[in-house]
This record gives C-alpha cells, structure tokens and sequence, in this order.
C-alpha cells in the first residue's frame, strides 16, 4: 500500500492548478461545479489510490473526466476564456464541437488519451503516467481513439 | 483579476468542498487549530469523537501524516469546525469547566496503554494521582513505566489529563508539552 499523504495536502498543492484546468476547460462558470466534483471523485477513491507519486496527474485526470462530463451534460460548446493560461488548457475553437461531442462518447481510456493529448498537451509518458499505464498501452489508447474518431468524423 | 480576489474564490470553494464532504461522510479525520495560553494546538476528531490533540511544541505536518498512516488519508482542515472542541478547551483555559464532555474515539490507543488512558480520564480536576496509582488502576501494579508511556504518548492530552499524573515522591516528573506546561496546568486547576 502506498503511503498517502494527508489529503489536506493536494488541496493545498493543487486545487489552483485543478481549478485553472477546469477553467480552461469549462468556463468560468462550470468550473465551479467541476471543481467540486473532482475533488469529491478523488476524495473518495483517495485511501484505494495505489500510487501516490503523480497526484497531480492523478487529479488532472480527473478533472478532464468530470469536464468531460460537464460538456456532455450541457450539450454545447466549452465557453473560451480571455486570459491564457500557465496551465494546458480545453478551448476548442466552437468550429470543432462536432469533434469534441464524438470525442465525449469514445471509451473512457481512449477519451482521456485523446484529451490530455490534445487539449492538455501531454506527451506520451505524461499521458501514460496520469492513465496509470505503460506508455505503450497509453499510445495505443490514443491510436485506437483517433482511428474510431477519424472514421465517426468522415 | 487580483490575486487577493483569486485566493478569496479558492477558499469559498474549498469551503463548500468540505461541506459536501462532511455530507457524504467523507470527512474520516477533520481537524483544526486552537488557541491557548501555551500555544496554538492541532485538534483532530473522527465522526467517533476527538482522537487527537497535538501540543503547541508538535510538528503539525508529522503529526497528519501519522494520522494519515494511522486512521485514513483522508485528512482534512475544517477552520470552523470543531467548534465544541474549541469551546470546551477555551473554557477549560479560562477555569470555567473542570470536566469535559466531548466524545472520545480512543482507536490509537489499546491494552495496557488504553485502559491507563481511561484510568487518567477519570482523575478528577484539581486532583493528582501517581504512575504507580495509574499501573495499578490499569490491572498490572509493576508495569509503572508502561503506565509512565501511557502519559507520555498520550494522543489526547488535556482532555484525558496526563498533567494530573506524578511522581510517587511528588515530582512531576515528565510532560510531552515541557515541564512548565504542567506545573501551569496543575496551579491553574488548584485556582479555580
């Protein structure tokens, strides 16, 4: 079992970086909501965690779910932001919402691969390391994920 | 955007973090500091009850990791929680209350060491007894230095009142809070 810092701690060390993603990725407005979520997701998968040694990537994962979530359940476009942000941001031009709905019905793996590829703007190893597998299988995620998006789009 | 605005958003919504969380009964260890006359102290209760205070002289942080370890990881700060525990402290400071009623989870402690603790919970205000009186109260007359960890590593001092613990020849022998601490305890419940 790994040890489990206090959860006090990722508050402490990543909530403005969990908000500031989910800003970029909801709006202002939902990122309230998405925020809350996130961190109650987490909170209570926390004590099975079974690496404790990419929280953030862990919590980053998360939120890209629960914004995921967010657009589905609204059924409209992310509302783009006017300042630019340090973190990797969700802000897809509005032309692109046909692509952002069929990315929110791909499997969850895939959808995440796709997302922190291209919305977070994660390299392989990241990607990997925030889905909690090998490189390879989070290359294969993304692969699988763009073949069925390439084909649903055509 | 300023950052003082920033900040004030993050803490509202932390805030109503820890209020959904207390409400799905997330919240396994909630814990918050209290002043006192000797110091700030870490307060930590479970839905059981208070399972943990820690003296202004204790590391806060490897005191939540203990907990963390111990209990669950799922430790949180709850700044206008713990509101009963902050009362009862505050008046016991004060010499307004001689006699605590908060609920006691005693999961850190166990055997030997929680019946002595229990012992020592029931050591009246203003009254002393000895480590020999505390080992034999706790079934095993000979095991005084075990009876002497019991108070040392109390996990509640104060409210289970290791202070009132002496030396059979009336020294105070030791405090986890310092010396001075005690001797100040034991003079203000003589007052009051």
């Amino acid at each position: 079992m790994a040890e489990l810092p206090p959860f006090q701690t990722l508050i402490d060390e990543h909530a403005t970086a969990v908000m500031a993603v989910l800003r970029g990725a909801v709006g202002r407005e939902g990122a309230e909501d998405a925020f809350q979520e996130t961190f109650l997701a987490a909170l209570r998968a926390y004590p099975g965690l079974r690496d404790a040694r990419n929280l953030r990537g862990w919590l980053v994962t998360i939120a890209h779910r629960k914004a995921i979530d967010h657009h589905r359940a609204r059924g409209r476009a992310p509302v783009p932001v006017a300042a630019v942000r340090e973190e990797p941001v969700f802000d897809p031009d509005p032309a692109d919402d046909a692509v952002w709905t069929a990315v929110a019905g791909l499997p969850p793996k895939q959808r995440a691969a796709v997302t922190l590829r291209f919305a977070s703007d994660l390299p392989h190893e990241e990607i990997a390391t925030a889905l909690g597998c090998s490189p390879a299988a989070a290359r294969r995620s993304l692969h699988e994920g763009l073949k069925r998006l390439r084909k649903e789009l055509a | 955007m300023t950052p003082t605005m920033e900040t004030r958003g993050m803490k509202k919504s932390i805030e109503a973090l820890r209020e959904r969380a207390a409400a799905e009964g997330l919240l396994d260890v909630a814990y918050a500091t209290v002043d006192s006359p000797f110091g700030t102290l870490l307060v930590a209760r479970t839905p059981r009850g208070l399972v943990r205070i820690g003296l202004p002289n204790e590391d806060a942080q490897e005191l939540l990791v203990d907990l963390a370890g111990r209990i669950s990881p799922r430790v949180i700060e709850t700044p206008g929680g713990l509101d009963e525990e902050r009362r009862e402290l505050e008046d016991y400071f004060a010499g307004r209350r001689h006699d605590f009623e908060l609920p006691i989870d005693w999961q850190l402690s166990h055997g030997f060491l929680l019946r002595a603790r229990q012992g020592i919970a029931a050591i009246p205000y203003g009254e002393t007894r000895t480590y020999t009186d505390l080992a034999r109260s706790a079934g095993n007359e000979r095991a005084v230095r075990a009876a002497g960890s019991a108070c040392s590593r109390n996990p509640i001092p104060l409210v289970v009142p290791c202070h009132r613990v002496l030396r059979s020849d009336g020294s105070l022998g030791g405090y986890a809070g310092g010396l001075e601490m005690k001797q100040e305890l034991l003079s203000l419940e003589r007052q009051a």
